[in-house]
């Protein structure tokens, strides 16, 4: 690159000269994913959203581990208890060992409801690796420690809820329960997408007429009366595990025809490229053409469809699950968790059973901006020029 | 306001003028000293390949650049005569883009027609409508008064039938026709300048010819000033009485038509006469110029074309940038030969 | 037509239909002649041009030899080195795809024609991989000896597009092209989109490779200079029907056809001394869904008479090598370009 001569009128002061720098030759033997990373980089919302994103699934996989309580153990002395906030120093002085105050019961004086009140005199410590509720880890060995939890009393960051529930271990555990659903639908949707769409695009004609009508019958139909209908038809008996396949195929067969139009449009323009005409000039067959030259070229664009349709997805199940259609308790996600939470008395005596819906609106952000930065940093050989 | 009094008799005096735009790679030098002056009445060809700063040039006249440039030095002086009283000069790089200022010079003063000219009409309004919409704009005149205005310059331009076709769609004219709708459009306002931004490059070799004839006649008749911008020295020798040849960014060479095509001086001018096939010599060798045009982002040093020029001496050319050097009467050019 | 032994390529009445579409069921209303009954022939090594204005139908023509898009009707019969005759217009999809090797094209716009993803390797590797050639030791000398043929760096194989301008990109083009060492080329206006500065390499690369290998061009172009400057022959396209084809020097000369006459006189010459003095056409090109009766240039042609409108002339050879569909061939006198000698070449 030239080093300008900013303000120099004259003209005959020697420049340095430049060559091809080892930031060039990268940038020339770069491929396309790097190219896409290069561009990425500089997106920092993006970038943040996905960290995001990596927190909350990480979060997710490992709850058992991450969680003081399992989603379900009842605390019944501490039956809808504020959050009880971290603190490392009170009135009697600091402590290096973060601690929480413990929990005296009071009486309500009007309706003499025993009522759980902090007691700033008594100190319960957190540790770390303490032995808790067991669990099975992924189904394969079982355990009893967790990442932090008190040895006396009881530790509940985002407090309970009316049954005694820790809510933060059941956030944790909820946005496994949603992001599974999210991942599960739109790989359906995808599969279905990839096979419709790619069946339109690449052969085109009267295939591709008679499959843009049915996508198009599937688009107009209204959402949300056909979840409610295809939700409301499960049968009450289903197991949790039945209602949640069934709702993940619901989303993916619902979800699949914006990706199809995305896929079958992509494919209509590069099947057109001067480069794929020129493989089929050699002599390629389809099966290359499709391989070599199609799928690289719109596997970025179609990374960000996924992860654009994904809030869709996960919307979808909290808004289905809100109004009871979708997964039931004792099944945990973001939707149910809300759904537990729709009441007066919860807005106005126990607001932290809301720290779900902030989880979930964070969650939907950033997979919104990181698909922003990604669409953005998709196709890395659009120069910008004059 | 900056104005200042006229010195010259130049209609536009472009001076010293850089521009730079800012890119994810760095600030990049797209003008770098660039100077031209042009007479009222003189159709000036502005020669140049992909990354001469041609357009950028032609562009920041009217105050049009794209939001990341930055008009680094120079200035640019427009005379504008209005209603007949004493001519006073502009500088335009001082008057706010956004302006009202510098939308009346715009389309009133100075007049700009472009390659592809679906980008000058709007799809949604005829054609009458967007002539007459800029005639009312710049022009002291009602609305029946504007429309037969835009008749008569459709009517100019060639179009058979105007009455009929000024109330037509943009997408019911042919490309030729397009084109020629634009220069009415453009020459609607009597501009006392036109710049003409690559206006054939897009059409077929009939109809170049046909908007060349054109341009020239209405340059005659109306005694405007044009500045062509053309990468085509076929059509610059036919349409320019003065040329002034760009490369990357800089002016190499500048002088009267002929003068440059009989009597070429810059190795970059020389040869490029030399890479192009003229009809009716068709079994000489083309003399190609050796490389590729560097990438903006790789301007060299000293003089600009000195990776390609086969004169160049080593110690001299890479390292010093040449002077724009008188070599005969209104002939000049940058290089050290000429020194 | 006449075919000698050394003719490569015999184009028969090719036409090309392009169905028109309308309406919400997408039914078929008519059809559009994109290129209707040419004929013509090329021979080994030699540079066919075709010009012709946008619509006229040439790059349809380029496309439908090599099959890229498929004819409506007509025969291209190729030629081969060892005598045999190939019907190119009925092979079946998968001798098509052996066929292909013979016939080879190069793109106009340098960045669109190359995979932005495939390193410059694998981009002139591919017809070898795609044909049988699967030793990597091999594919990579074959490459390099392509690569230096076209003048491109070796160094810089394992570079990707993005890393090149348009001139090198073009010789990238050109040397996939040539992996097969194929006898026949369509150049889909080859230089139109390269500098002015760049052209001239590539213009040169071209006609080396073409006296080296014994190539047979079909240079579409609608720059009549670089045509002048390329061709063996020029054929003269207009919406879809051949209207002259003549030997260089003497269709530049000696033009038969009123329309040639127009393209010729409208040519910008490099040259201040040499105004150029455009033939008047009326009108526009018409729409080609609804194209005029007789002769398709009757309504611009200032030679026209009565039997223009109602007959469509026959292409026929005038002189020996000269065509045209034109009822006055040869008869009127029609200007071409001053310093072309006929007996040139």
């Amino acid at each position: 690159m030239t080093i300008l001569n900013e303000t120099s009128q004259d003209t005959s002061i020697p420049t340095v000269r430049s060559g091809e720098s080892e930031a060039t030759l990268r940038y020339y033997s770069a491929s396309q994913w790097q190219l896409i990373w290069w561009r990425f980089r500089h997106h920092r919302t993006a970038l943040a959203g996905g960290i995001v994103l990596i927190v909350i699934a990480l979060a997710g996989a490992f709850a058992e581990f991450l969680t003081p309580y399992t989603g379900t153990t009842r605390n019944t002395e501490y039956l809808l208890g504020p959050p009880q906030p971290i603190r490392f120093w009170d009135t009697n002085g600091f402590s290096l060992r973060p601690f929480v105050h413990g929990v005296k019961t009071e009486r309500d004086p009007v309706t003499l409801r025993p009522l759980p009140v902090a007691d700033p005199e008594t100190r319960w410590y957190i540790r770390f690796f303490t032995h808790g509720d067991s669990y099975t880890f992924f189904g394969l060995f079982r355990s009893d420690i967790h990442l932090f939890g008190t040895d006396e009393g009881f530790l509940h960051l985002f407090g309970t809820d009316d049954i005694g529930r820790d809510v933060f271990s059941r956030v944790l555990y909820a946005g496994r329960t949603s992001l599974s659903i999210g991942v599960l639908g739109v790989l359906i949707a995808f599969v279905l997408a990839l096979i419709i769409g790619g069946i339109a695009g690449y052969f085109g004609g009267w295939i591709d007429y008679i499959i843009q009508r049915l996508t198009e019958i599937v688009r107009v139909a209204p959402v949300i009366p056909l979840y409610m209908g295809l939700a409301a038809s499960f049968p009450r008996e289903w197991s949790t595990e039945q209602v949640f396949f069934a709702m993940t195929l619901i989303l993916g067969l619902v979800g699949w025809p914006t990706l199809s139009r995305r896929i079958r449009s992509q494919l209509l323009t590069l099947r057109n490229e001067d480069y794929v005409t020129a493989a089929r000039l050699a002599g390629a067959k389809a099966s290359r053409i499709i391989s070599v030259h199609l799928l690289p070229a719109f596997s970025s664009y179609i990374i960000v469809d996924l992860v654009i349709s994904f809030p869709y997805m996960i919307l979808s199940e909290t808004a289905l699950s809100f109004v009871g259609l979708g997964l039931r308790p004792p099944a945990i996600s973001w939707g149910v968790l809300l759904q537990e939470a729709q009441n007066i008395r919860a807005i106005q005596q126990a607001p932290w059973l809301f720290i779900p819906a902030a989880v979930l609106v964070i969650a939907v952000l950033a997979f919104t901006v990181l698909g922003d930065g990604l669409r953005d940093a998709a196709d890395p050989y659009t120069v910008t020029g004059s | 306001m900056n104005t200042l009094p006229a010195q010259s008799d130049a209609l536009l005096d472009i001076r010293d003028l850089a521009i730079s735009f800012k890119t994810d790679e760095g600030k990049v030098r797209a003008v770098d000293g660039v100077s031209i002056s042009v007479k009222p009445g003189q159709i000036i060809g502005v020669v140049g390949e992909s990354g001469s700063g041609k357009s950028v040039t032609m562009q920041s006249i009217l105050r049009i650049l794209p939001g990341n440039a930055i008009v680094e030095r120079g200035e640019i002086l427009l005379r504008q005569s209005r209603n007949g009283s004493d001519a006073e000069v502009v500088d335009v790089t001082q008057i706010n883009p956004n302006s009202k200022r510098m939308r009346s010079i715009r389309g009133g003063e100075v007049a700009m027609i472009f390659q592809e000219p679906t980008a000058s009409f709007s799809p949604v309004y005829t054609i009458g409508n967007q002539m007459m919409e800029a005639i009312l704009l710049h022009r002291d005149v009602n609305k029946p008064e504007a429309r037969t205005i835009a008749i008569d310059m459709l009517a100019r331009v060639g179009i058979s039938n105007p009455e009929r076709r000024i109330d037509q769609y943009p997408f019911e004219f042919s490309g030729g026709m397009r084109q020629r709708a634009m220069i009415a459009l453009a020459l609607s306002c009597n501009p006392s300048l036109l710049i003409a931004d690559e206006p054939t490059t897009a059409l077929d070799v009939t109809i170049q010819a046909q908007v060349l004839e054109l341009m020239k006649d209405l340059q005659r008749d109306l005694g405007m000033a044009i500045l062509f911008i053309t990468h085509n020295l076929g059509v610059i020798a036919q349409i320019a009485e003065e040329i002034v040849v760009m490369y990357l960014g800089t002016i190499v060479e500048k002088g009267p038509t002929r003068e440059i095509f009989h009597n070429p001086k810059h190795p970059y001018t020389v040869n490029l006469l030399k890479a192009i096939p003229k009809v009716g010599q068709s079994r000489t060798r083309l003399a190609a110029i050796e490389g590729n045009v560097p990438s903006p982002l790789e301007r060299p040093t000293g003089c600009i074309f000195h990776t390609r020029c086969s004169q160049r001496t080593h110690g001299t050319c890479d390292v010093y940038a040449p002077k724009l050097t008188q070599i005969g009467p209104d002939h000049t050019t940058s290089c050290f030969l000429y020194e | 037509m006449t075919t000698t032994n050394h003719t490569l390529l015999e184009v028969r009445n090719l036409t090309k239909e392009f169905p028109l579409r309308k309406g919400f069921f997408n039914r078929t209303q008519g059809s559009i002649k994109a290129v209707s009954d040419v004929s013509f022939t090329i021979n080994r090594g030699e540079t066919l041009g075709l010009v012709g204005e946008s619509g006229s139908g040439k790059t349809t023509i380029g496309r439908s030899l090599l099959r890229a898009i498929e004819p409506s009707s007509g025969k291209v019969l190729f030629h081969m080195d060892e005598g045999q005759t190939v019907d190119v217009t009925s092979l079946g999809m998968n001798e098509l795809r052996t066929f292909r090797r013979n016939m080879q094209m190069i793109f106009q716009d340098p960045y669109s024609s190359l995979n932005p993803r495939m390193t410059v390797r694998d981009i002139i590797a591919e017809p070898l991989v795609v044909n049988g050639t699967s030793n990597r030791t091999e594919i990579d000398a074959q490459v390099r000896d392509i690569a230096l043929r076209c003048k491109l760096n070796i160094e810089h194989l394992r570079r990707f597009p993005h890393a090149f301008s348009g001139g090198q990109r073009q010789r990238i083009g050109i040397a996939r092209a040539l992996a097969l060492n194929p006898a026949f080329i369509v150049c889909d206006e080859a230089v139109f989109a390269l500098d002015v500065s760049v052209q001239a390499g590539v213009i040169n690369l071209l006609q080396d490779l073409q006296v080296e290998l014994n190539l047979a061009y079909l240079f579409i172009a609608h720059d009549l200079s670089i045509v002048e400057h390329i061709s063996d022959r020029v054929a003269v396209l207009y919406l879809g029907r051949l209207v002259e084809l003549a030997a260089t020097p003497k269709l530049f000369a000696n033009p038969f056809h009123p329309y040639t006459e127009a393209l010729l006189s409208a040519i910008p010459e490099a040259d201040p001394d040499q105004p150029m003095r455009p033939v008047a056409l009326a009108g526009e090109i018409p729409n080609p869904a609804n194209p005029p009766s007789g002769c398709y240039f009757h309504p611009r042609c200032r030679y026209a008479e009565e039997i223009c409108k109602t007959t469509t002339p026959e292409w026929k050879e005038y002189q020996p090598g000269h065509f045209a569909a034109c009822h006055f061939a040869g008869e009127l006198a029609l200007k071409g370009v001053e310093n072309v000698k006929e007996g040139e070449a």
